[in-house]
């Protein structure tokens, strides 16, 4: 046989923060940077209550829609934001660029928490996009299970909740 | 058929090894996974891209969690080494691993943990380095001790170094957690028995006398194995 065996996937467990402190990067701007933008949510389980213990992390192109090491700054592209005590999260961060084809501009992003034997993965998309009319993703899944992958516009920032569980569950994606 | 319909039906096999959401015996699985099938993410520039790290995000002292504190801490020093690689048995270079863990009593220098074993003030149980050019990562570190939970009655973790690794695209990120050789707890810890009999082996370190330093520490060999189909791209 070539190749080698997996590693299975196991829980974060409750004490993450211990080993994913030090990359607390809910900024992967400045505020002040040109197009910055604000995605917050909150991680709800399925009785609708909070999540506390639960880190979110993102991984996008930059607003030139290049990932690295193929930008042209100090661009990661990653995010990571343990949830405060009520499950919020936020980032800041700008809107990707042009990924080609007919997608339209999205960010990937995987739950961890006590409770998750394996991360959970979803896309969140942008509801004032033009574009989600033309995403085969998004047109491909359709109806309410799509609405859930779409950042509200609310007050100058991105509302993007995630429901684990429940009436309102997001979709999620194997990979 | 559609390709989302297609991937709901084959979910099983696209996520296999791994652990499934909804697993009883770990209760707070239960009002944590998802009901809905799983859809399939498509490939697409996002998916296999990844950050990249570089030297700035580490120091070498990361490495050795015996040395984050005024003095030695307590307990069985270990060195614990292995490779970063992919599915097809490439090594994966200059990538983050990260680790954290209890100390040599069985608690977290954490704020959540309430277990009534001694915290150690020269243990912390972070660290993180980048594997090399190789693969290759080692870790100096504090053999953990076992820990009761309340998941169940007379509940135990079987002593475990939690591991977090990037792979070289959003698809390999993967969390996951190394175990010991011979560890009488695993039969019955459902977190690590979530893991489908033949995967688990997977997670067991094995003790290396080559690792091993002569009256200095006990050597533990482990690889992480990052699947993120990167070889056969889905079309979404």
């Amino acid at each position: 046989m070539t190749g080698a065996a997996p590693t299975p996937s196991q829980t974060v467990g409750p004490f993450f923060d211990l080993g994913f402190r030090w990359l607390d990067g809910s900024e992967l701007v400045p505020a002040s940077h040109p197009g910055a933008i604000r995605i917050e949510g909150q991680v709800l389980d399925g009785r609708g209550d909070p999540v506390p213990d639960a880190v979110i992390e993102i991984f996008q192109a930059d607003e030139h829609g290049h990932f690295p090491p193929a930008t042209a700054t100090a661009w990661r592209g990653l995010g990571r934001c343990l949830c405060d005590e009520s499950g919020h999260y936020h980032f800041v961060t700008v809107k990707p660029g042009s990924l080609g084809g007919d997608a339209a501009p999205h960010i990937d992003v995987s739950v961890f928490a006590r409770g998750l034997l394996q991360r959970l993965v979803t896309r969140c998309y942008f509801g004032d996009e033009g574009a989600n009319a033309d995403d085969p993703l998004l047109h491909g899944i359709g109806g309410d299970r799509a609405s859930t992958l779409l950042a509200r516009a609310d007050q100058g920032a991105y509302r993007f909740d995630i429901h684990l569980q429940g009436a309102k569950e997001t979709a999620f994606f194997a990979w | 058929m559609t390709d989302t319909h297609r991937a709901e039906t084959d979910r099983g096999s696209l996520v296999e090894p791994d652990p499934p959401y909804d697993w009883p015996g770990y209760r707070s699985t239960e009002f944590r996974h998802p009901n809905r099938p799983l859809l399939e993410l498509p490939h697409g520039p996002t998916e296999l891209h990844g950050p990249v790290f570089g030297d700035r995000d580490v120091d070498p002292l990361d490495a050795d969690l015996t040395r984050h504190g005024d003095g030695e801490p307590l307990g069985e020093r270990i060195i614990v080494s292995g490779r970063l690689l992919d599915d097809r048995g490439h090594p994966i270079a200059h990538q983050m691993v990260e680790v954290w863990q209890a100390n040599a009593a069985g608690r977290y220098a954490h704020g959540v943990d309430q277990h009534p074993a001694p915290l150690d003030p020269n243990f912390i149980g972070a660290g993180r380095c980048l594997t090399d050019a190789q693969g290759g990562y080692r870790f100096v570190t504090i053999k953990p001790g076992a820990y009761p939970w309340r998941n169940h009655a007379n509940a135990w973790r079987p002593a475990h170094i939690h591991f977090s690794v990037f792979g070289r695209a959003f698809t390999e990120r993967l969390v996951t957690q190394m175990y010991f050789p011979g560890d009488p707890l695993f039969e019955f810890d459902p977190i690590f028995r979530s893991v489908s009999e033949g995967a688990r082996g997977r997670l067991i370190s094995a003790f290396d006398l080559d690792t091993t330093i002569e009256e200095w520490a006990l050597g533990y060999q482990f690889d992480v194995v990052v699947s993120g189909h990167l070889a056969t791209p889905m079309v979404g």
